[in-house]
């Protein structure tokens, strides 16, 4: 698709700017793939849904199954919706250096146990029950 | 004077020029919405284990808001290959479906708010916590407004279940009943809970805790751009055809860029679905 675009656009609807401007015939053939995509990103939801209800033994593996469905819905979207499947480089650079810090940020709360002076860290207490005496009345 | 590159491509960037703007600003949004995200993560890691709040919200309505939004996407790539395609009447009709889509999400979204706003923990002195609604189901009632009505006992349906106490706390207040939760009632007959007895009382507000700070804070921020969104998609819908006549390729392009915010609105809220829902 990408050598479709650029100074050289052979179709009316493309000889004007924007990194994916297509004829009619192609936007045409795009409409199946938007439905496609359509139909993948309900399944992705009811997947999404459906993971919940099974109960995986531990936290960390419903966390990461339930955020790698999500991350690939969202590509999905990015790409096709948004077409950065065929994108200009002016726009992927722009991502590339909003990606690092994004990546960079989500890892702050890693870092910042590291500059935590030494004795006074945050212990969570540790979860206790009210006891069952303090039941009934 | 004529706004350079609406139609033309930049030779150096090879786009016109809303379609690199759109995409700064989304740049921006990604570290604004990102910036909280990682608050959820340091939250929610840093929160005593099994404290955080865990199925106090609506999942099947939280589902059906997700599929309105992604319906909502798809329309919206549609409309603009519509228009892609010379038809403005085909466009009029998707974007209809969007702007519906779009109202639809708000909608739903404040039934929740509201359902919060109405949804109350009460911490006993003795201990005990109990989740449930006050009789005439009252707006963000707390209990300085119990002191200033001089009430001196709160009618109260305990939820059968608490999302934190690992006790059967809820029984506590129904001993009796036991047979009754068998059935599985999800709200337990109402009790009179005197006002002196509580200690804290508040709705599923953002005081009420950590989790609902961040789920307002995301939920908000989100649903704003849901609004805005939906009333650039709506001016251009139904205020600009004069533009779509004189310069349609113009008009096209900023649909497209609409469009491209209104993808990113529902990026969004395809991780914050999970991450609140359902984590």
């Amino acid at each position: 698709m990408a050598n479709a675009h650029g100074s050289h656009a052979h179709t009316h609807a493309a000889a004007h700017g924007g990194g994916h401007a297509h004829s009619a015939e192609e936007v045409k053939k795009h409409v199946k793939v938007y439905i496609a995509i359509f139909v993948a990103l309900l399944l992705g939801t009811a997947l999404t849904v459906g993971l919940y209800y099974v109960h995986f033994n531990s936290m960390a593996v419903t966390i990461t199954i339930a955020l790698f469905v999500a991350s690939v819905k969202a590509t999905l979207v990015a790409c096709y919706f948004m077409h950065l499947i065929s994108e200009r480089k002016a726009i992927y650079s722009t991502l590339a250096i909003t990606g690092f810090f994004f990546a960079a940020m989500l890892y702050l709360f890693i870092w910042s146990r590291h500059s935590v002076p030494a004795g006074t860290e945050y212990t969570p207490t540790k979860y206790t029950p009210i006891p069952m005496s303090n039941q009934g009345k | 004077m004529d706004i350079p590159y609406t139609t033309q491509a930049r030779p150096d960037t090879g786009l016109f020029n809303a379609k690199l703007g759109i995409w700064l600003f989304l740049a921006s949004e990604v570290m604004l919405f990102g910036a909280l995200f990682s608050s959820y993560i340091l939250l929610r890691v840093g929160a005593d284990p099994g404290t955080w709040p865990h199925g106090l919200l609506n999942i099947p309505i939280g589902t059906f808001n997700t599929t309105v939004l992604i319906t909502s996407s798809v329309t919206v790539v549609l409309a603009w290959s519509a228009l892609k395609m010379g038809d403005f009447a085909k466009y009029r009709k998707i974007q209809a479906v969007t702007i519906l889509c779009a109202l639809g999400f708000v909608g739903i979204k404040s039934f929740e708010y509201k359902d919060k706003f109405t949804h109350y923990e009460i911490w006993m002195k003795d201990g005990r916590r109990v989740t449930g609604h006050i009789e005439g189901n009252p707006w963000f009632y707390t209990l300085n407004k119990a002191a200033a009505q001089k009430v001196e006992a709160i009618t109260f349906a305990p939820d059968a279940h608490h999302y934190a106490e690992k006790w059967e706390g809820h029984k506590a207040f129904h001993t009796e009943l036991k047979a009754e939760e068998a059935a599985g009632a999800h709200h337990l007959p109402p009790v009179k809970i005197p006002v002196a007895d509580i200690k804290r009382l508040s709705a599923f507000v953002p005081a009420h805790s950590t989790y609902f700070g961040i789920y307002f804070t995301l939920t908000a921020l989100h649903a704003l751009h849901v609004i805005g969104g939906a009333a650039v998609i709506f001016y251009l819908w139904a205020l600009n055809k004069k533009l779509w006549l004189s310069d349609p390729e113009r008009y096209t392009n900023r649909v497209e860029v609409s469009g491209l915010f209104w993808h990113f609105v529902d990026l969004v809220w395809i991780f914050l679905f999970p991450v609140l829902y359902l984590l």
